[in-house]
């Protein structure tokens, strides 16, 4: 789950990260009290999660709260790649003698933590890695020791930050560090990192992304969710603790597992080439167990899309043989009867593996209303593109 | 030989007690794994009968294989106490751990992967479905009456894919197949496992796949070129997954231009592995090989 800038500031203030006063904004009325609460000279910062809002004119200098309101109105509705700005943060004003960047991540490749660090900040940091590698530091750290004073101090001599900033820039890799692990954040980076003329060093600007599997022990992370902008559809699966994508196609799909449910979607749509154009219209891996509860929530979230023209539920019997899940979509059209929902659009189901026969026999017996059988995955894959395209 | 897991494993169960362990210890036994004790720190010196077999439980991993000559572990302890539970296992010096967990989160991943560096376990997983040597032992979730022993080695980020892709193929058989599980950081990697595939006589040829996100795939590819002389035939789900977005598996994501399944099969395919459009058309390329040697 990535952040806005008001969060991860918020987030740097709690582990003792500098920071400057900052609060946020909903509308151009508060913009202005905001600004007057923070002293009257402020930056107005659109905040969405994309890059580039300074080119697109969604940050501002206001020199004063009338002039924070008329920066706000101005940005406020801004469209910036297809976000649209509904909050504003205002922060107080630092002048900035240089700029630096500052991060921690998980290294994939390596199975191991980065911290990655440059006396050139202010740029996107994929243009330093491109235009100049030299002057971005990558440091490996250890995951069972962390960033301890002395492998900050390594940090900073790595990216060779000058000596008057060398001791202050390690205070705010070691809490930053604390962000990183005790928040479970897969991304902690501030961008910039600035010394002002004063010599202080502050983090005028920070991405955080979240570890959502820590869920279970970051009992505050829950509304840090950005509910507004969810697509209803994903809202209304995540309440019913189904792994749902929205996407933009015609073809509802229900699958188990998620590699056999991506590789579904991706079925689908080469079938499609054949029937119009039709794409798939969400991903949804209703796992292993596939029972008759989740099945129907399933089938009632994508029957509730109103960009579904037909459904293909591609399900590989495994640990739950075939017979249970067919079991379980009978089960399902009973539930969605009984919740008053019909189901009114043709569903293709494939039923593969264990004990595939009776189960395809328990769905001929049933004579579910438009419901048919394909016994292939390809096959049930072009017939489900060709009734989205009808 | 098969890779991995043999007919001389001997298996134990972290969570055997819990319902998830149970139930697919059971499963395990019934297809034949020896399975030699659980884990349960509140719950050693205790029986668990299942299906006539009297399984003891210990109180630590350690006490299990100084009782049993356990080889394998196979853990099904919940996320929240999923990092200790791997650790103790390390500290046992237990050969192999297989991780079934789902959702743990990834410093915890990052943190027992650190923590086996330099050390004698080897990690199948997390959030994987094990691995099985099809009519010698099965350590994991992966049903074992899909196919029976044969020539073809199988590794896959994917567990339905695995079972999919078995049952295709389940005439010709397979020497082991591993799931190494969906997430970004996880124990075994394909090159593990298509290295140990190379070394196994019994396997003639090799499965191999992937999905979006991050850069095994890739990397695999250069391991192939260098080192795999055996066939490899590979399929990568996730060509329609939008940019950002977490496709069920926590590492399944595409940021950016990285980690796109088009880049992946065009890696491999550069060095000429046969790459599948659709499972299907994978099992079919990979049934001719057979078929040929």
């Amino acid at each position: 789950m990535d952040l806005f800038e008001y969060q991860a500031r918020d987030l740097f203030a709690k582990h003792g990260v500098p920071v400057l006063s900052a609060k946020i904004a909903d509308t151009p009325e508060e913009a202005e009290a905001v600004a007057a609460e923070l002293g009257g000279k402020v930056v107005v910062k659109a905040q969405v999660k994309t890059g580039g809002r300074g080119k697109a004119g969604g940050v501002k200098l206001a020199e004063d709260p009338a002039d924070a309101r008329a920066k706000a109105e101005g940005i406020l509705g801004l469209d910036i790649k297809g976000h649209v700005v509904r909050r504003l943060m205002l922060a107080q004003t630092a002048d900035i003698e240089t700029e630096y960047y500052v991060s921690f991540l998980l290294d994939r490749s390596n199975r191991t933590f980065l911290a990655m660090a440059s006396v050139e900040g202010g740029m996107e940091i994929e243009e330093i890695a491109v235009t100049k590698p030299e002057a971005l530091a990558k440091v490996p750290v250890d995951a069972t020791v962390g960033v301890t004073p002395e492998k900050a101090a390594e940090i900073v001599a790595a990216a060779n930050f000058p000596a008057d900033v060398a001791d202050q820039v390690a205070d705010v890799l070691v809490k930053l560090w604390q962000v990183f692990v005790q928040e479970d954040a897969l991304l902690v980076e501030v961008n910039p990192l600035v010394k002002t003329p004063a010599g202080d060093i502050l983090a005028l600007d920070g991405k955080v992304s979240l570890d959502e599997n820590a869920a279970f022990r970051q009992a505050g992370h829950a509304e840090l969710e950005d509910k507004a902008a969810a697509n209803p559809l994903e809202a209304a699966a995540k309440e019913k603790h189904l792994n749902y994508v929205k996407l933009d196609g015609e073809v509802g799909i229900i699958g188990n597992g998620a590699g056999l449910v991506m590789s579904t979607l991706d079925v689908v749509a080469y079938a499609g080439e054949n029937h119009g154009g039709v794409k798939p219209a969400n991903f949804l891996d209703i796992g292993g167990g596939a029972s008759a509860e989740v099945m129907a929530n399933g089938l009632e979230i994508i029957l509730g899309d109103t960009d579904v023209k037909s459904v293909f539920v591609n399900v590989f019997g495994g640990i739950t043989a075939c017979d249970a899940v067919a079991n379980g979509i009978v089960q399902a059209f009973a539930l969605l009867e009984s919740r008053g929902e019909a189901v009114t659009k043709p569903l293709v189901v494939r039923l593969d593996g264990n004990n595939a026969e009776l189960g395809r026999k328990i769905l001929t017996e049933a004579a579910l209303p438009r419901l048919e059988q394909v016994d292939t995955m390809d096959g049930a894959a072009a017939r489900a593109a060709e009734l989205a395209a009808k | 030989m098969a890779i991995f897991l043999n007919e001389d494993s001997k298996i134990i169960v972290q969570g055997m007690t819990g319902s998830e362990g149970m139930k697919h210890t059971k499963r395990m036994l019934a297809s034949g794994s020896k399975i030699v004790g659980g884990v349960n720190p509140r719950k050693a010196g205790e029986k668990v009968e299942i299906d006539g077999a009297s399984i003891p439980v210990f109180g630590t991993v350690a006490d299990a294989i100084a009782e049993t000559g356990a080889n394998v572990s196979v853990i099904f302890v919940p996320p929240a106490f999923a990092k200790s539970a791997v650790i103790e296992a390390i500290d046992a010096e237990i050969p192999l751990a297989v991780v079934i967990t789902e959702g743990i989160p990834v410093h915890d991943s990052t943190v027992f992967w650190a923590h086996a560096q330099g050390k004698k376990t080897r990690i199948v997983g997390p959030n994987c479905p094990g691995l099985i040597s099809p009519g010698k032992s099965n350590a994991g979730i992966i049903p074992a009456d899909i196919t029976k022993p044969g020539k073809i080695g199988l590794v896959s980020k994917s567990g339905t894919l695995t079972y999919q892709m078995m049952y295709e193929l389940r005439d010709l058989g397979f020497s082991s197949a591993v799931g190494i599980g969906g997430d970004p950081v996880i124990g075994t990697t394909h090159i593990d496992a298509l290295q140990a595939f190379q070394d196994d006589p019994e396997t003639a040829a090799i499965v191999m796949i992937g999905e979006i996100g991050g850069d095994a795939e890739e990397r695999a590819a250069a391991y192939i070129k260098e080192h795999i002389t055996k066939p490899v035939v590979g399929y990568v789900a996730g060509f329609t997954a939008p940019e950002g977005k977490t496709m069920g598996h926590a590492g399944a994501i595409v940021s950016g231009s990285s980690g796109t399944a088009q880049a992946k099969k065009e890696a491999l395919e550069a060095v000429g592995v046969k790459v599948g459009k659709t499972p299907s058309e994978t099992a079919k390329l990979m049934r001719e090989i057979v078929e040929a040697l």
